[in-house]
C-alpha cells in the first residue's frame, strides 16, 4: 500500500470504486461544503476537491478538502499546474499530506483565458506529466524535485486524469501511458458521453495492458437541463454527441432525462472490461449523486475489509 | 523577426504635451517588415498626431527620423543632434529601441509608440505568429521544430492537454494546437517514438525566470 486512503484500499479489494465531485464555493461559506457533503457522505468512496475549476476563483482545494474531511468525507485534493510553480505544489502537498489528505488529482488546469480573471498571469512550471513523476519521486524516492532528502516523505495515492474525448485520438492513449509511466496510481477520464469512442479507447487500453498497471476509473456527469448541456458542450474537452443533445431538448422532464441517460451511460460502463470505478461529475448538482449510485446498483457502498 | 503593433492614436497622445518639438524615431529593421515602426508609418503617425493637434487648436513641431536599428548604438548615434535639439522623443521602434535611446540621453524622456508584441514571423499577408519565447535551452530537435513552450497556451512539454479538439486549442478557434500539430509531423516522419518519452521537469533559469539574462562573449570582447 502506498497510501492506505480509503480509494487505495477498496482498489486492492477488488471494488468497482465510487468518487464524486464537490466544487468548493466562491466563497467562505464551510456551510456549502457541508450541505454538498451531507448528500455525497456514504455514496461514494472519496470525493474529488476541485482547484479552482474552468479557472475561477473558489475557495483553495486543500482548504476545502480539510473541510471535506472533517465532514466525513475522503478528499481527493485535486492540483492543477496553472496556478502553482514547483515550489507551491510541493509545499501544499506536504501541507496536505501532513493533514492526512493523500489522494492527489494531478491535472494541467483549464486555461485562464476561459475563467474569470482572464487577465492573469498562468505559471505552467510544470506540466502534469511531470507533476506525477515530483510526486512519486517525494513518496518513493523521498526526495523534492531538486533531488534534496525529505526526512518525512509524504504518502500519496496518485491520480491523473485522461481525456479519450480530446484530440489527436491516437495519442490518448500514449498520454495514458505516459501517465502511468510518471507514476500515476489511478485515472479518472472526462466525462462520457460518446460511449463508441469512449469503448475504442478502452480498446486500445486493454490492448496495450494499461489497464492492468493502473486503476482506470470513468467519468460521468448527470445533465441537469438541456441549457445546462448546452455550456458543457464549451467546457473545455467534454464533447456531447448531438443525439444526446436532441433527447435533452425535446423530453418534457428534463432534470428526469438527464438522469436516465447517466444510468445507461453507467449501466454500459460497468460491462466495459478494465474500467475499476466510476467517477461522478454531478457540477451544481451533488443532491443527484445518491440516487444515481442507488439505481445504478452500486449501493450500499463496500466496506474496507 | 520582433513584431509589433502601434498603439492606438489616443494613448500615444496621452504621452504628448503642446507646444513640444518632438522627435518621432523609426526602425529600419523588424518593425519595418512587420509595417508596425518604419519610414511609411513614422510618416502616417506624424501626420495623425498633427491633425488632431490641430483639431484642438494645439501646436506641435515633429522631426522624422528613421534609423536602420535602433538596438545599435551606432545608429542612434547618428541622430544624436536631433535627439539633443528635441523635447521628447517618440519612438517607433520595439521595446529594445526605446530602452537603447533613452539609454544614451539621460535627460531625454523616450516614449514607446509601439507595443511590442513577439519573437514570430509573417505567416500570411498581414498575419504575423509567435514562435520562439526566447527561453534559453531550445528543445526544436525533439518536437518537430514546433515549439510547445511558445505555441501550447501552457506550455506543455508532454504532449497535448485534454483542450485539444479537431486541431484547435481550448483558448479558442484562432489558435492551433501546437501538439497536434507536432503529433501530425512527427507522424509523418514516422518519429511518434519522440513522443512516447517523458520530457523530464526543466531547469527554466536560462529563461527569464531566472532573472535579467546578458550573453557575454570574451572571445570578441574588445
Amino acid at each position: 500500500m502506498k497510501a492506505e486512503t480509503n480509494l487505495e484500499k477498496l482498489f486492492n479489494q477488488g471494488e468497482f470504486v465510487v468518487t464524486a465531485e464537490l466544487g468548493p464555493p466562491q466563497s467562505v461559506s464551510i456551510k456549502l461544503i457541508e450541505d454538498k457533503a451531507n448528500f455525497i457522505r456514504g455514496y461514494a468512496d472519496a470525493v474529488n476537491i476541485t482547484d479552482n475549476q474552468t479557472a475561477v476563483v473558489r475557495m483553495s482545494s486543500l482548504a476545502a478538502s480539510i473541510i471535506a474531511k472533517e465532514n466525513g468525507l475522503e478528499p481527493i485534493l485535486q492540483m492543477t499546474c496553472r496556478d502553482r510553480n514547483r515550489i507551491a505544489m510541493q509545499s501544499d502537498i506536504i501541507g496536505s499530506a501532513a493533514l492526512g489528505i493523500a489522494n492527489v488529482l494531478c491535472l494541467s488546469g483549464d486555461h485562464q483565458t476561459l475563467g474569470n480573471h482572464p487577465g492573469t498571469k498562468n505559471v505552467f512550471d510544470i506540466d502534469s506529466i511531470q507533476l506525477v513523476s515530483m510526486l512519486k519521486n517525494m513518496r518513493d524516492k523521498a526526495i523534492f524535485q531538486n533531488n534534496e532528502p525529505i526526512k518525512y516523505p509524504p504518502k500519496l495515492f496518485i491520480g491523473a486524469a485522461a481525456n479519450p474525448f480530446a484530440d489527436p485520438f491516437e495519442y490518448r492513449v500514449i498520454r495514458l501511458a505516459k501517465k502511468i509511466k510518471a507514476g500515476a496510481d489511478f485515472i479518472q477520464t472526462q466525462s462520457i458521453f460518446d460511449l463508441e469512442r469512449f469503448s475504442r479507447w478502452m480498446e486500445d487500453v486493454r490492448r496495450m495492458g494499461l489497464h492492468q498497471q493502473v486503476f482506470i476509473m470513468a467519468g460521468v456527469t448527470p445533465l441537469k437541463s438541456y441549457k445546462a448541456a448546452c455550456f458543457m458542450t464549451n467546457v473545455a474537452g467534454v464533447t456531447i454527441p448531438e443525439e444526446i443533445l436532441e433527447r435533452m431538448k425535446n423530453a418534457n422532464d428534463q432534470k428526469a432525462e438527464g438522469v436516465k441517460i447517466c444510468l445507461e451511460i453507467i449501466e454500459k460502463i460497468k460491462k466495459i472490461k478494465g474500467v475499476r470505478g466510476l467517477h461522478i461529475m454531478a457540477v451544481m448538482w451533488e443532491d443527484i449523486v445518491p440516487l444515481l449510485v442507488k439505481e445504478s446498483g452500486l449501493y450500499p457502498r463496500p466496506k474496507i475489509m | 523577426m520582433i513584431i509589433a503593433k502601434r498603439k492606438p492614436i489616443k494613448d500615444i497622445l496621452k504621452m504628448i504635451d503642446k507646444d513640444k518639438k518632438i522627435l518621432l524615431v523609426g526602425c529600419g529593421t523588424c518593425v519595418t517588415v512587420c509595417s508596425a515602426g518604419g519610414e511609411k508609418e513614422v510618416g502616417i503617425l506624424s501626420k495623425l498626431i498633427k491633425i488632431a493637434f490641430r483639431k484642438e487648436g494645439k501646436s506641435i513641431k515633429i522631426i522624422e527620423r528613421t534609423i536602420k536599428r535602433q538596438c545599435e548604438k551606432e545608429f542612434v548615434e547618428k541622430i544624436r543632434k536631433e535627439i539633443i535639439s528635441c523635447d521628447f522623443v517618440l519612438s517607433m521602434g520595439c521595446g529594445i529601441g526605446v530602452q537603447t535611446i533613452a539609454g544614451m540621453f539621460e535627460d531625454i524622456s523616450v516614449y514607446p509608440a509601439l507595443d511590442t508584441s513577439f519573437d514570430g514571423m509573417p505567416e500570411e499577408q498581414g498575419v504575423w505568429v509567435e514562435l520562439c519565447s526566447c527561453c534559453g535551452n531550445c528543445i526544436l530537435d525533439k518536437t518537430g521544430g514546433i515549439c510547445p513552450i511558445t505555441r501550447c497556451a501552457k506550455s506543455l512539454l508532454n504532449g497535448p492537454c485534454g483542450g485539444s479538439q479537431e486541431g484547435i486549442c481550448e483558448v479558442g478557434k484562432d489558435s492551433p494546437c501546437a501538439w497536434q500539430l507536432i503529433y501530425d509531423r512527427l507522424k509523418k516522419q514516422g518519429k511518434l517514438d519522440n513522443l512516447i518519452e517523458i520530457e523530464p521537469i526543466r531547469d527554466w533559469s536560462a529563461s527569464k525566470s531566472g532573472g535579467v539574462r546578458k550573453i557575454v562573449r570574451e572571445d570578441l570582447k574588445l
